[in-house]
């Protein structure tokens, strides 16, 4: 392998961004989307505070049907729909539509594990107190189950990192699309390496990030086990 | 400040005729038959009973948690059973309650909890503080303040619970078994701080319990729910030294001392093991030596305690009574004509 260091810099530090561009928003509207539905889903099962076997039934299944759905499925599924929200159904934005709609049922269960996790006595005494939907939500669920949220969001971003490489072999961008085009393509296995080392670095710097803010939570907390 | 409030007749809760049938899979339980209790202002009432009697389902049912399937729970004289949304919430504001296991929220600090129920309330920032300071100065944890629950003791951490459930000036504290899961001195100190409480601010408490200690070390009624019934109901000195049904014995009996076996030989109509209770006047009269003298029996004191109650002492004697048969009956006759409450003991009934 030739090392072309020239060609590596005029391409990754583009698509680095591009992929960090994409999971990023995609994240951000996958949250947007998963976390309220997490929470309904939460807090209308069976037992809990807003209790509607109706409203969950349905809910659960449209997140049942969005995470059964392979990634790469999905993508070319959704291109009419990419095509009619953002014009194009090529380039970092379009893949976002596709990221999107993948992780926010995957957003939505994660929230509802950790929502569960908090015990039914706080909440009962959270009730008592007087409180309404709305502030047990917002002061007592999503307090109480911040740690968990946040390594969940944290898996999502991992998963997402993944996915962009997929969006990135069918023209979505991001160091995906460079690894296909110069990697695969045009045998380019000095781009193909470090292109693999760029996205071990991200999911590895992501992670970390994920895990020192779970831990500091924790630790403020006092609920750090061990270290 | 420091005059003690005394329990006012009025009564605060009221609860008529309430029952609760839970159905699950077919099988219908009741929690609770046919309950009815009144709880004056001021007053400190404790309703005691075992592990699935229904003591939980009440209390719940007192504070607005669960509706009861038919009867009625007054507060004031307005019927709570029914309440929806913000009526109920604000009826909520007016009572406090405190848990077995605390339930603080572990992502707040020692104040942030205390600040909890006075967001609900909707208190000012600058009121919050200052409430956070005073109720913290109340039960003693002025050092803890931005301390979070995880570093603190059960003893501390039912304290900020105690703290937190009057942030809003409540007129009733509710505490479901609330020292059950701390050990006997720091029962002891909570219990002191809940008669504080009381005594000082003239909240009135209402407590569950399994615990026979407690009902004798601050309540002054008590009420013995067995099956979702309440079996027995009254003053808790009247209810200690005369008690009626089997279950209370059973709880009297277990928060004392244990009768030795070796006591207990078969029955004969010459020898009675009896169990006497005293209260009130009947602890100033000699009436041992006055039931030999007047009635030939000999009476051998085996074991005799001294529990002290809210409100008087009852002292218990275990003797054994030998001598003829209408002898022993003459003297129980008389024990009966001095309001001495008795018992013949026999094996396996304590």
């Amino acid at each position: 392998m030739s090392p072309n260091i020239d060609l590596a810099l005029q391409l990754l530090p583009l698509q680095l961004w591009n992929t960090i561009y994409m999971v990023a928003v995609s994240t951000f509207f996958a949250v947007l989307i998963g976390l309220p539905i997490g929470v309904i889903l939460t807090i209308t099962d069976k037992g809990h505070i807003k209790e509607n076997a109706s409203l969950y039934k349905v809910l659960e299944t449209i997140v049942n049907i969005g995470r059964s759905f392979p990634f790469a499925i999905l993508m070319v599924a959704l291109i009419p729909f990419t095509r009619w929200l953002v014009g194009t159904s090529l380039g970092t934005t379009a893949s976002i539509v596709p990221l999107t709609v993948a992780a926010a049922p995957f957003v939505a269960r994660l929230i509802e594990t950790s929502l569960k996790e908090v015990d039914h006595h706080i909440l009962e005494a959270a009730i008592v107190m007087g409180s309404n939907t709305w502030q047990i939500i917002s002061k007592v669920l999503l307090q109480e189950a911040l740690p968990s949220i946040l390594s969940g969001i944290t898996l999502t971003i991992v998963n997402l990192i993944g996915y962009s490489a997929m969006a990135g072999l069918v023209g979505g961008g991001g160091l995906g699309q460079v690894a296909i085009q110069y990697g695969y393509n045009r045998f380019n296995t000095f781009i193909m390496v470090v292109t693999v080392i760029l996205l071990i670095l991200l999911v590895q710097g992501v992670q970390w990030i994920g895990n020192v803010a779970v831990k500091s939570i924790l630790r403020k907390r006092g609920k750090l086990i061990y270290e | 400040m420091n005059e003690e409030k005394q329990p006012d007749p009025t009564p605060i809760i009221e609860i008529s005729a309430i029952s609760k049938i839970y159905k699950q899979a077919g099988i219908v339980t009741h929690a609770l038959r046919d309950v009815t209790l009144a709880i004056v202002k001021r007053d400190i009432y404790g309703i005691i009973g075992l592990s699935g009697a229904g003591k939980s389902t009440l209390i719940r049912c007192l504070a607005g948690l669960i509706k009861p399937s038919s009867g009625k729970v007054s507060f004031h004289n307005s019927d709570i059973s029914h309440l929806k949304g913000g009526n109920l919430r604000n009826f909520r504001l007016k009572i406090g309650m405190i848990f077995q296991h605390f339930n603080l929220l572990s992502s707040r600090t020692v104040a942030g909890n205390i600040t909890y129920p006075l967001e609900i309330a909707g208190v000012s920032k600058p009121e919050q503080n200052k409430r956070v300071d005073e109720l913290l100065g109340l039960v003693g944890l002025s050092s803890k303040k931005d301390v979070y629950p995880s570093s603190l003791s059960g003893g501390e951490k039912q304290r900020v619970g105690i703290a937190r459930a009057l942030a809003n000036h409540p007129e009733v504290l509710f505490c479901d078994e609330a020292t059950s899961a701390l050990d006997p001195r720091t029962t002891k100190e909570i219990l002191d701080l809940l008669k504080t409480i009381n005594k000082k601010l003239g909240v009135t408490i209402v407590l569950i319990t399994h615990d026979m200690e407690v009902i004798k070390r601050i309540c002054n009624r008590v009420a013995v729910i067995e099956a979702g019934k309440i079996v027995e109901e009254g003053l808790v000195s009247q209810v200690f030294a005369e008690p009626q049904h089997p279950t209370t014995k059973h709880f009297i009996q277990g928060s004392s001392h244990e009768i030795p076996e070796e006591f207990f030989k078969p029955p004969s109509p010459n020898r009675k093991l009896l169990r006497l209770r005293f209260k009130g006047t009947a602890a100033s009269e000699p009436l041992i030596s006055q039931i030999v003298k007047k009635y030939h029996v000999d009476a051998n004191i085996l074991l005799g305690w001294i529990d002290r109650l809210q409100t008087t002492t009852v002292g218990t004697l275990i003797v054994e009574l030998t001598g003829t048969a209408e002898g022993i009956a003459g003297a129980l006759g008389y024990l009966t004509e001095k309001t001495v409450h008795h018992e013949v003991l026999q094996q396996h009934e304590s």
